[in-house]
């Protein structure tokens, strides 16, 4: 069978001083699998995105991303994942266009392959008419999905998001849970965290951390059952409540 | 006498004089839970800043505790307390010195209103000689409540303090509220999680700077205008595109484990034989129990 693995990851821990952020967490995500990465704050969580896209050095285990090794081959790492947080994702004061041109450069694409995928861009998100405006005018729902599309703009391998939706409004919020759909059924890993457990569901497995550890992994489903749940709401109240670590 | 009253509030931005509060009024009741409900954007903040001083409105006007909030800002500021949503307090000064220096400021003692903060403060305290921004996000939030209660403030308003903070820690935050209330504090509290509209006395949802509804969080929900479906199948995705295809489902979107669907009959039974040609199985369908995000994406349609 062939290996269709983008994360494998081996008791991949982070210590800072005494503080174990991140203890041995082992887990694989597959190639198109939609994949919730949930916690309670200061879990581990941020830690444990950091070493997965080559921004922090793991303590020990193993990981590799697409591939590469987390501990020797970060720069290959960053080239083959898109990553978008709603603090960080775009440049307010240069124009839609400018954005997209801007990431494009950053990712190493041609100029030609640049000026098709902003003319694909702008058509498929409806901006044609926005596109030599500034950022900082848009809505915030908008700026949450040009932000995906700029994120996904060099077809990378996997595509990590960190609380993508939070303040959206619910419309919008589903707006962008069709995107990451469309996105997986491409064959693009989506890594997403979020604090909407209704989001939760709509992903095929879920991980929830504590304490640095990650306590469970399946998918929605079985996590209720085996928790005796009705939602996810209460299978991660459950775990997270019995959280020594606090926040 | 009511504690807020809000008359066709507007405030503009800019050059281009862009909208933020667009003609809103909305009064709350003393002692009342009072949530402002939206996404980023809605005007949430805007207002909060305009009822707590810190902006001018640009037409309308509004009373707190009986004060104007243009004419009589002095009077308001030493009675209001208010939780930005942005962090804001002395980073370099510790949790008691920060505590401290809030009660001076507003001529009172922590000792004084000790009883308001006790419940909150004692999960703090342990950390008391800590730098504030040192802390983490749970515990400056705590301490940022503290700050804002400490000179027996008469009305509250939080803003958007439950942003980007875990569901457990959300709950334990509603339930400090819960306990503050029955201190006869009148609060505001605004946020974008639609579940915790059903914690408010009252409700307004809100969206580009205009109230969309006001009322309390029940009556919303009854006044929901349609048949509301629950429906579930073992694909998502492939599920919501075989309803958006159904010319019976006017609208429907995901929702948790389900799809919520809007549907014209009384008999369920085709729209199930529908999805099961449509290769789907696990179908399932039946009556959802409406709940306030339904109704704001209704309002917003």
């Amino acid at each position: 069978m062939q290996d269709d693995r983008v994360i494998v990851c081996e008791k991949l821990t982070k210590r800072f001083g005494d503080f174990v952020a991140t203890n041995e967490i082992t887990f694989d995500v597959h190639r198109g699998e939609i994949f919730g990465f949930l916690g309670a704050n200061g879990a581990g969580k941020t830690t444990a995105m950091r070493m997965l896209c080559g921004l922090s050095s793991p303590s020990s285990g193993k990981a590799t991303i697409a591939g590469f090794d987390v501990y020797t081959q970060t720069e290959q790492i960053k080239k083959h994942i898109g990553y978008m947080s709603q603090k960080f994702s775009l440049y307010e004061n240069l124009t839609v266009r400018e954005n997209i041109e801007f990431f494009g450069g950053i990712y190493g694409l041609s100029d030609e392959r640049i000026r098709s995928k902003t003319a694909e861009l702008l058509q498929r998100l409806g901006l044609k008419s926005e596109a030599n405006k500034l950022v900082a005018s848009l809505p915030l729902g908008w700026k949450q999905k040009l932000s995906f599309s700029v994120a996904v703009l060099h077809e990378p391998k996997i595509v990590f998001l960190d609380e993508p939706t939070g303040g959206v409004d619910p419309v919008t919020r589903r707006q962008f849970w069709d995107m990451i759909y469309e996105a997986a059924n491409s064959g693009i890993t989506v890594f997403v965290t979020t604090h909407y457990m209704d989001e939760a569901e709509y992903c095929n497995r879920i991980s929830i951390m504590v304490d640095g550890r990650m306590e469970v992994l399946d998918t929605p489903a079985n996590l209720k059952s085996s928790f005796h749940a009705r939602s996810m709401d209460e299978v991660f109240y459950q775990l997270a409540r019995g959280a020594k670590r606090g926040d | 006498m009511e504690a807020v009253v809000v008359k066709n509030l507007v405030k503009t931005y800019g050059k281009e004089q862009t909208v933020a509060v667009d003609d809103v009024s909305f009064s709350v009741g003393r002692g009342e839970l009072f949530g402002l409900i939206g996404p980023d954007g809605a005007g949430k903040t805007s207002i909060f800043r305009m009822l707590t001083t810190l902006l001018l409105p640009d037409g309308g006007s509004a009373r707190v505790d009986g004060h104007d909030i243009v004419k009589d800002f002095r009077q308001i500021r030493s009675s209001v307390g208010y939780m930005p949503g942005k962090f804001s307090l002395y980073q370099d000064l510790t949790i008691e010195e920060n505590l401290n220096f809030f009660a001076t400021v507003f001529g009172t003692t922590i000792e004084e209103n000790y009883h308001l903060i006790k419940d909150i403060y004692v999960q703090i305290e342990p950390f008391k000689n800590r730098r504030a921004g040192k802390l983490s996000g749970g515990m400056k939030q705590k301490l940022a409540l503290c700050c804002a209660l400490i000179h027996k403030p008469t009305t509250l308003f939080l803003d958007e303090p439950t942003t980007g903070v875990d569901p457990v820690s959300r709950k334990e935050f509603w339930e400090m509220l819960g306990r503050l209330k029955a201190q006869q504090i009148t609060i505001l509290v605004s946020t974008p999680y639609m579940d915790e509209a059903s914690l408010c006395d009252r409700i307004a949802l809100i969206q580009g700077g205009r109230i969309l509804s006001i009322d309390t969080p029940q009556n919303i929900i009854e006044a929901y205008p349609d048949r509301l479906l629950a429906v579930k199948a073992n694909e998502m995705y492939r599920l919501l595109k075989a309803l958006e295809s159904h010319p019976d489902v006017p609208s429907s979107y995901a929702f948790g484990e389900y799809a919520h669907a809007t549907f014209r009959h009384a008999d369920t039974r085709p729209l199930e034989a529908y999805l099961r040609e449509q290769g789907l199985t696990g179908v399932e369908v039946k009556d959802a129990e409406v709940t306030i995000e339904d109704s704001f994406i209704k309002l917003l349609h």
